[in-house]
């Protein structure tokens, strides 16, 4: 017996059945409720057209956040509340765009209507940089962004509310038991603990797991796949769980990075920044770290940093748990080390000592919601001036994240001056033979990645020296 | 006497601003789907160059499709090109791109039709590909004749200048990344009638070829558009074919058929802004003036004409830019490519052109270690009112209007440039690692299709009895606010406020035979359509109210309050049913062609353009010499659009020019894997600018003047010239890498990759 999906939309109940569990909400919206306010425009996330706000219960609150309506499958809305850009009458974020002239074509204005007022929902006084994240994920091709932005600081300052939460339907949408759901042969489970997990994926070895969907998502809008059985880790309580043990910081495993951002940015700055330009707000809000090391794929952001700072990958099955180190988990170009029936339970990032040099970068044709051409990471463990240990990782050099053995034994051992720098850089070669793609050439890559590194000796050595295009200010 | 509400010069918003923040701004997609709406696929050839051996399309026919259809299928002409035929709606015998258009399934889903379309059996013999401008030009395989602009002797020029100087250039191509892809909706009606809504440019084109197509005659067919998520030229022609397949399925099923392509079909089947070489020679003296120069361009056309002629035409008109070229050979190549065809995009090949002469300026500069301003300067056309022997361009017209000398001025100082130039030289001296460079570029644009036929419009207006009026033309609305500037036009007329017109969709029914929406010249041709038509019924009112109140015609005014008829003040209502009662029409067309232009394209020379329009931008970059990213700091611009209508919405134009011409030269790559298969296509792999990649300080003004030639008002257009400000960002760029490289060799776009490559 299938559940049906039930969610408030806007503002009334519904409950969904006889549609494949792969249906987006996007295409739920436009042709199930004809509400045609969001806008497909490139079925990928990557536009933000089809940006919608997405209630959940958080204890006694409900939290409000932006998503792609594109990629989001109907399934995981169960117990949940979607507001569309049809839901908000006029409300501040509206008005200034109105006022500013910030739609032209209006193709892209629900969609940026939408992020604006989450993030205003969220913030009162949010700040530039607020603003600028907001709406990294949503493209303008007619205003030149400038009139959006005004539009944005007018509303910021409104007095008027943008969005009006709803905890009591929330509470009254809400399930007991595990939520199961099929249609013509196609099951969808969202089990609610750990145990409930591992047991209904002992039962369906070959599901896919699905956490936040940004990749999964593509698997059925761009390649078009069938999946027959889905198995979504968004309400498992304890894989939603963020603490600090002795061992360091402990992420479950369907924490979004948009959860996990205040974390894991105390580590350096630069992984705040990093993380701010992972994805887009809408792709944080939904997509998690456990998604992202989980998939394997050889230019997720979150790896080189993770990997330099020696995280540890927690596998869970019904037969119980194995901590490997993360960069172990990685065997070959999209395949892991995870055998059927074991699920990523959480992400163990040791706390930072005091005498490890760290930062990361990543570099892209544009600054934001980009795929990386390289991302790097580099930790040093000093002593005085002499270097340790050195663990140095790349996204978009190989197949896999990759650690560069070559070159951080040229650097051990030895004091972190600019001639050390330098060796490292020309061994470098000998740790990779990176791919051209459409994101950069072979040469390109190899040539950041070693320059990389010297930025990283400068940042580490020299604070006179500016080494930073974005957010360069005069002093 | 205040202004009424809406009139011109007054910043109101866009008119459907409103309904865009609510969601309720209908686009094609979100047209209420008549009763049996069939959704359509198009399978496309994966192959650069293939024969088609053979088709089986019977494992495509499982339940719930209705029609599959290919070449065989079609009952008129299979073709859809705008003017040179070459554009097939379904591939024949061979596929000339990776993207051709083979076969359409129309079926209850779109997840159907693909399915479908998936399962039909299609067997190719790959062929050899032409892929680059190079091997074209070896194989001399061209879309059209290689066309040359020439004007004096430039060989002796170059051989007798005091300093001579040769380059190249590669100018990538661009991608339109409308946020609404193509679509049409296609709705068969009685006696092999047609109705299509089309997301087009161009509904008159779209209008006739989806006749030809249907082999019937164009009075069958109604093409209507309210409005399109973004259009920038690649709605022009290439809509034709999502229509005319959507037409052809709706004819064949006998239902209606939506054919929307996803973003990723969109991207690879229907064309890019042309990429170009280009090389010069240029002969100068001292100064940097320019005594002779040789430029030649080969185009990459793709697999077919297109618009590329006329476009690559362009690119020649705009080598000047705003410089007076004293010999001058400007040879042309359209090059035929095994890739998709090329197409219109905002600027219509004027912003490679203009790229390029504004490369050897600075290339020149860099030559005689002078600043690029300097040399800009001295090269440029007379000033307005001052024309002497330094104001004919290389096709023979007189550049009359030139303001770029009041524009430099004004914006040099505005901007601080002399004070910017050092500051930017002493930051290089003292950093190491990054490197700021600044660049003030000018644009010239010449306004008027260059196909002299193509300018002219026509307008309708209906006056109801209410006084209520209703407002339709041949102009499309793609965001750029044309709805909103004609109806400004007609309020003003009227003197009404602009609540009071009733701005309508455009339809092949109401106005016919129109010109596609392109080449800024939206408001320029139906505002002056529609004024017309609105002056027309003025008349007829001012006529009988004279004759009914027995006063003079002078005597009846058109005013805020009303109509003044002598001592009498009428509403626009009460005169309108005075008017009605005594059987006076109150529906007028309007039509407009616009004046003194004319273009022999075999001698070449003319006056192609009515008038020029101007701007120019001062932008400041700062380079990262490890990486090769950047960042744009402050942009200032000084942009001239005559007497605006709409301030706020001539604003929104430049700023979303700029941006998308910085985007064009920046961030924005076009990708294509040895085989000749486009890899860039959604937006994760092509990447448009972001709200954080304008300026940080971006500060935009209007230029105080007013139109020399009788435009609508005294406006002049914006659609185009704006993007060419873009060229400031990139020249900025080469400034960076010149402070560590001399004169340096960077192409375009200037991804971070290129940038360092530039500096290595």
């Amino acid at each position: 017996m299938s559940d049906s999906i039930k969610f408030i939309l806007n503002d009334s109940v519904r409950e969904v059945s006889g549609l494949p569990p792969t249906t987006t909400i996007l295409q739920y919206l436009r042709m199930q409720e004809r509400l045609t306010g969001t806008k497909e425009g490139c079925a990928e996330g990557d536009c933000g057209a089809c940006t919608v706000i997405v209630g959940e219960l958080a204890g006694d609150k409900a939290s409000y956040q932006a998503v792609n309506a594109c990629i989001v499958f109907l399934p995981t809305l169960d117990g949940r509340h979607i507001i569309t850009v049809e839901h908000l009458k006029m409300n501040p974020v509206q008005k200034a765009m109105v006022s500013c002239h910030g739609s032209q074509c209006g193709f892209c204005t629900p969609g940026f209507v939408m992020s604006l007022s989450a993030l205003l929902h969220n913030k009162s006084d949010a700040s530039e940089e607020n603003i600028q994240d907001a709406i990294a994920g949503n493209l303008c091709r007619c205003t030149g962004y400038r009139p959006i932005l005004d539009a944005a600081r007018a509303a910021n300052k409104a007095e008027e509310r943008h969005l009006a939460s709803d905890v009591k339907t929330l509470k009254t949408v809400q399930r007991q038991k595990m939520f199961a759901y099929e249609d013509a042969g196609k099951k969808f489970f969202s089990p609610r603990t750990v145990k409930e997990l591992a047991e209904i994926l002992a039962l369906y070895p070959e599901a896919t797991l699905l956490a936040g969907g940004t990749d999964v998502g593509l698997w059925v809008t761009k390649q078009h796949l069938a999946l027959n059985t889905i198995i979504y880790t968004g309400n498992v309580v304890e894989l939603r769980q963020i603490g600090k043990t002795p061992a360091g910081l402990e992420i479950g495993g369907a924490v979004s990075y948009a959860r996990a951002f205040d974390a894991l940015a105390a580590y350096d700055e630069s992984l705040e920044e990093l993380l701010r330009r992972l994805g887009s707000t809408q792709v944080r809000n939904l997509g998690t770290v456990g998604g992202n090391i989980a998939n394997g794929s050889p230019i997720g952001d979150g790896m080189p940093p993770l990997i330099a700072l020696q995280a540890k990958l927690v596998l869970r099955s019904k037969e119980g748990a194995r901590t490997l180190p993360l960069e172990d988990f990685f065997l070959a170009y999209r395949k892991q080390d995870k055998k059927p029936g074991e699920f990523v339970e959480k992400i163990i990032v040791p706390a930072k000592p005091k005498n490890v040099l760290f930062k990361t970068y990543k570099i892209s044709k544009r600054f934001d919601q980009d795929i990386s051409a390289v991302c790097g990471a580099f930790a040093l463990t000093m002593k005085g001036n002499i270097i340790e240990s050195a663990r140095i990782a790349y996204g978009g050099m190989a197949a896999t994240p990759k650690r560069t053995a070559k070159t951080e034994k040229v650097l051990l051992g030895k004091k972190w001056t600019e001639e050390t720098v330098r060796q490292a850089m020309a061994a470098m070669p000998e740790d990779f033979l990176p791919l051209s793609d459409m994101r950069a050439s072979a040469e390109y890559r190899a040539t950041v990645a070693a320059n990389l590194l010297y930025r990283f000796y400068l940042e580490t050595t020299d604070a006179k020296t500016a080494t930073r295009v974005y957010n360069y200010a005069e002093d | 006497m205040p202004r009424i509400k809406g009139g011109i010069g007054d910043p109101l918003p866009h008119d459907s601003a409103e309904l865009h923040v609510t969601g309720a701004a209908t686009y094609t997609d979100d047209i209420l789907e008549p009763a049996g709406c069939l959704h359509a696929y198009i399978l496309k050839s994966p192959h650069a160059h293939a024969h088609i051996k053979k088709i089986d399309t019977s494992a495509c026919r499982i339940p719930g499709v209705h029609a599959v259809l290919t070449a065989e299928d079609i009952p008129g002409v299979n073709d859809v090109a705008p003017v040179f035929a070459g554009d097939r709606l379904f591939a024949v015998r061979t596929v000339l791109f990776a993207g051709q258009s083979v076969l359409a399934v129309a079926a209850e889903s779109i997840e159907l039709a693909r399915q479908a379309a998936m399962k039909a059996v299609v067997e190719y013999e790959e062929l050899p590909a032409i892929l680059t401008v190079h091997e074209a030009l070896k194989k001399k395989k061209f879309v059209g004749e290689p066309y040359v602009m020439q004007r004096g002797n430039c060989d002796s020029a170059i051989a007798n200048a005091s300093h001579k100087l040769s380059g190249a250039l590669d100018i990538g191509g661009q991608n339109h990344f409308y946020l609404e892809g193509q679509i049409a909706l296609a709705t068969p009606l009685e006696n092999g009638e047609m109705h299509c809504w089309s997301s087009t440019q161009h509904p008159s084109e779209v209008q006739h070829l989806i006749a030809k197509v249907l082999g019937i005659a164009d009075h069958n067919v109604t093409v209507e558009v309210r409005r399109m998520g973004g259009g920038f030229g690649g709605k022009e022609s290439k809509a034709s074919l999502i229509a005319c397949a959507a037409s052809l399925l709706a004819r064949k099923t006998g239902r209606p058929v939506k054919l929307r392509l996803d973003r990723d079909d969109d991207m690879i089947m229907t064309g890019n802004r042309h990429d170009l070489h280009a090389a010069y020679e240029v002969g100068f003296n001292d100064d940097g003036v320019i005594e002779g120069i040789d430029i030649t361009h080969a185009i990459n056309c793709g697999m077919s004409a297109d618009l590329s002629n006329a476009i690559a035409d362009r690119a020649m008109f705009h080598s000047d830019n705003a410089y007076y070229l004293k010999n001058a050979r400007i040879t042309s190549y359209r090059c035929f490519t095994n890739k998709v065809s090329n197409t219109a995009f905002r600027g219509f090949g004027g912003p490679q052109g203009m790229l390029f002469i504004e490369y050897i300026i600075d290339d020149i500069a860099r030559a005689l270690g002078k600043d690029p301003l300097a040399v800009r300067k001295a090269n440029l056309y007379d000033p307005k009112g001052k024309t002497g022997k330094r104001c004919l361009t290389p096709y023979y017209m007189k550049v009359e209007d030139s303001i770029t000398d009041k524009i430099f001025t004004q914006l040099e100082k505005s901007g601080s440039y002399a004070k910017r130039v050092k500051e930017t030289k002493a930051f290089n001296a003292k950093n190491k690692i990054l490197k700021k460079g600044i660049a003030l570029t000018p644009v010239k644009f010449g306004i008027s299709f260059t196909l002299t036929p193509l300018n002219q419009a026509g307008a309708l207006i209906h006056v109801y009895k209410d006084g209520s009026i209703h407002l339709n033309h041949g102009g499309t609305e793609m965001g750029q606010g044309l709805y909103t500037k004609v109806a400004q036009v007609v309020a003003d007329e009227f003197k009404v406020g602009i609540d009071r017109v009733k701005i309508t969709a455009t339809s092949t029914g109401k106005v016919p035979n129109t010109s596609a929406t392109a080449a800024s010249s939206g408001s320029d041709l139906n505002g002056k359509a529609a004024q017309a038509a609105a002056q027309t019924i003025k008349q007829r009112l001012i006529d009988f109210s004279a004759g009914h109140f027995k006063v003079k015609k002078s005597a009846v005014v058109f005013k805020k309050d009303g109509i003044h008829i002598g001592r009498k003040v009428l509403s626009l209502k009460e005169l309108v049913q005075l008017a009605y009662a005594n059987r006076i029409s109150l529906s007028s067309t309007g039509f407009y062609k616009t004046p003194d232009i004319h273009w022999d394209r075999k001698a070449a020379k003319g006056r192609p353009f009515f008038y020029f329009a101007y701007g120019a931008a001062l932008s400041e970059v700062i380079v990262d010499t490890l990486t090769g990213e950047y960042n744009i700091l402050r942009c200032d611009i000084l942009h001239d659009v005559g007497r605006s209508i709409n301030p706020a919405i001539d604003i929104g134009q430049i700023e979303g020019a700029f941006v998308q011409g910085a985007g064009w030269l920046t961030s924005e790559e076009l990708w294509w894997d040895a085989k000749g298969v486009m890899k860039t296509h959604a937006p994760s792999t092509y990447k448009i600018p972001t709200g954080r990649d304008i300026p940080k300080d971006f500060r935009v003004q209007l230029f105080d003047g007013e139109n020399q030639e009788d435009t609508v008002y005294r406006s002049k257009a914006v659609g185009e010239p704006p993007l060419m400000l873009g060229i400031s960002v990139f020249l900025a760029i080469k400034d960076a890498v010149a402070s560590v490289k001399g004169r340096p060799q960077l192409n375009a776009p200037a991804t971070p990759e290129e940038v360092l490559r530039a500096l290595r």
